[in-house]
């Protein structure tokens, strides 16, 4: 446990240190301060528009971020050659998938703890009352969602030699599942014989992302969602994410290194 | 105390599949048996493709053996336990450019669950003997490659090893770098510590090395003391390579 701690300190350090987190940050304050700079006669409906639009940014950013930063996680220590020197002690190869998962998704965390301060600061400033419970229980459901992703980039990350191409592949299934996830099932409905049952079983086996998106209940004040459907979910998350490390780990057992 | 050899090799083949259709599988190592000292320098030598780098492999669990085994310490190479006691310096490679040295080496020390009381001297000494604790708490990404590769010999003895394998240690480095590592290596070998080493350069092998062993093709040619090998064949080591792996000169003096 002490090995997989360690190893995920230094993915924390790196997002911490490098710029890209930063860089995400600034532009979505940077769009959410312009767009809202536009509300001049207190309409609620453009207030309503500004945390629309900032919590989509939110999203964006930490998609890509969880996306990129774990992305090149594996491929950097083969790259530069820390690989090796990292294997050659005594640490295993499950140990150190584990370490890059825990690392990239708790770096995720902080990044999306930033993000929600500013969106809740925002809101705030632009009349809202203080909904601390709905905005933690949002953050939550989105941090299991990058959890999913997370583990889901690193078994790719074993399949796909460029981490360009594997970030490219995940984003593409990401923002797939997202907007045609929930329909799926539906569209399946109206087909017929293998058709059918192939999208049946794409639309039981994919990880639905969407159960995790609360941006709506925000944006309109909805009631908060029931905390069991919650636990439900991180349930559901931490399953695939499971699933995923396992084939991470799978696939890294049987990867030959050469050093 | 400890009585195993630092290295046992016992009948190892490392055999590659074929990486295509119509491809046969690559023997890269062929029955190699290898007993390595304790307290010695030894050298391995060999051109590209020779075996060198998969025997290193091997004693470093990334590539399984295909037959036979290797040993360290007594523990099969196999267990992560086996490198408590191993240091290793992969050949040019370039640290997490947004760690400083010394939160790189204190990483390192945490993987071999160094107690915190110990780890901070641990530090201090693998600095103090590559020469870099006046640069301890710059960015590694602002080092030179010379330094580069000194913080990698540091993150080799961090746990104190008494085994360390060093891939080409004074690979892309200039007169100076490689004169800096060489002493390196010849302090560590006045400690007792029992190094492995790859080397393309053969005067440096001679200058450093206990004894020798010279690998073609997978498979063991000779080894031995450098000055007993140089009486044995009435030859350097330089012209003695060249035997072994048969290589005629081309071009011939008028």
């Amino acid at each position: 446990m002490e090995n997989i701690i360690v190893i995920a300190s230094i993915a924390l350090k790196e997002l911490v240190r490098r710029k890209d987190a930063y860089v995400l940050l600034i532009i979505t304050v940077l769009l959410t301060l312009i767009s809202g700079s536009v509300n001049m006669f207190g309409d609620l409906k453009m207030v309503r528009y500004v945390k629309e639009l900032c919590l989509l940014l939110v999203w964006i950013c930490t998609i890509i971020i969880a996306v990129t930063l774990t992305a090149r996680q594996l491929h950097a220590e083969r790259e530069s050659r820390t690989l090796f020197s990292l294997l050659s002690k005594p640490v295993s190869r499950n140990e150190l998938i584990l370490g890059k998962f825990f690392g990239c998704w708790f770096a995720c965390g902080l990044a999306l703890i930033a993000f929600y301060l500013f969106f809740v600061v925002t809101a705030v400033s632009r009349g809202e009352h203080w909904r601390l419970l709905e905005h933690f229980q949002a953050m939550w459901a989105h941090w299991i969602m990058l959890g999913i992703i997370v583990s889901m980039v690193l078994a790719g990350s074993l399949l796909f030699t460029a981490p360009s191409s594997n970030a490219t592949i995940c984003v593409v299934i990401i923002v797939g599942i997202l907007m045609l996830g929930r329909h799926l099932g539906k569209l399946a409905l109206h087909m017929g014989g293998l058709k059918q049952t192939i999208t049946l079983a794409v639309f039981y086996a994919m990880p639905h992302l969407e159960f995790y998106d609360l941006r709506d209940l925000i944006i309109h004040d909805w009631p908060m969602v029931k905390w069991n459907a919650i636990g439900l979910a991180t349930l559901y998350g931490m399953a695939y994410a499971a699933a995923f490390l396992g084939l991470a780990c799978f696939l890294f057992r049987r990867k030959p290194l050469n050093a | 105390m400890n009585t195993h050899p630092p290295i046992e090799i016992r009948n190892l083949s490392v055999v590659y599949p074929s990486t295509g259709r119509g491809m046969p599988p690559k023997t890269a190592v062929a029955e190699l048996d290898l007993e390595i000292r304790p307290g010695e320098v030894f050298g391995l030598l060999g051109p590209n493709g020779a075996g060198k780098t998969t025997t290193m492999n091997v004693l470093l669990g990334f590539v399984n053996a295909t037959t036979g085994d290797a040993k360290i310490f007594g523990c099969t190479a196999r267990d992560p336990l086996a490198r408590q006691k191993l240091g290793y310096l992969p050949e040019m490679t370039y640290y997490y450019k947004f760690l400083t040295a010394e939160e790189l080496l204190r990483y390192y020390a945490r993987i071999f669950k160094i107690p915190k009381a110990q780890r901070e001297s641990r530090v201090d000494a693998a600095l103090k003997l590559v020469d870099l604790e006046h640069a301890r708490k710059r960015l590694i990404k602002t080092y030179s490659k010379g330094m580069q590769q000194r913080i990698g010999l540091a993150q080799a003895l961090i746990n104190d090893p008494g085994l360390l394998i060093l891939d080409e240690p004074t690979s892309g480095l200039d007169p100076v770098g490689r004169m800096q590592v060489r002493e390196i290596i010849t302090r560590l070998k006045d400690e007792g510590k029992t190094v492995l080493f790859s080397s393309h350069e053969l005067g440096e092998v001679e200058t450093v090395c206990d004894r020798v062993a010279i690998l073609h093709e997978g498979k063991l040619r000779v080894i031995g003391k450098v000055d007993s090998l140089a009486k044995e064949h009435n030859c350097g080591l330089e012209q003695l390579f060249l035997r072994v792996i048969g290589y005629q000169p081309k071009l011939k003096n008028n």
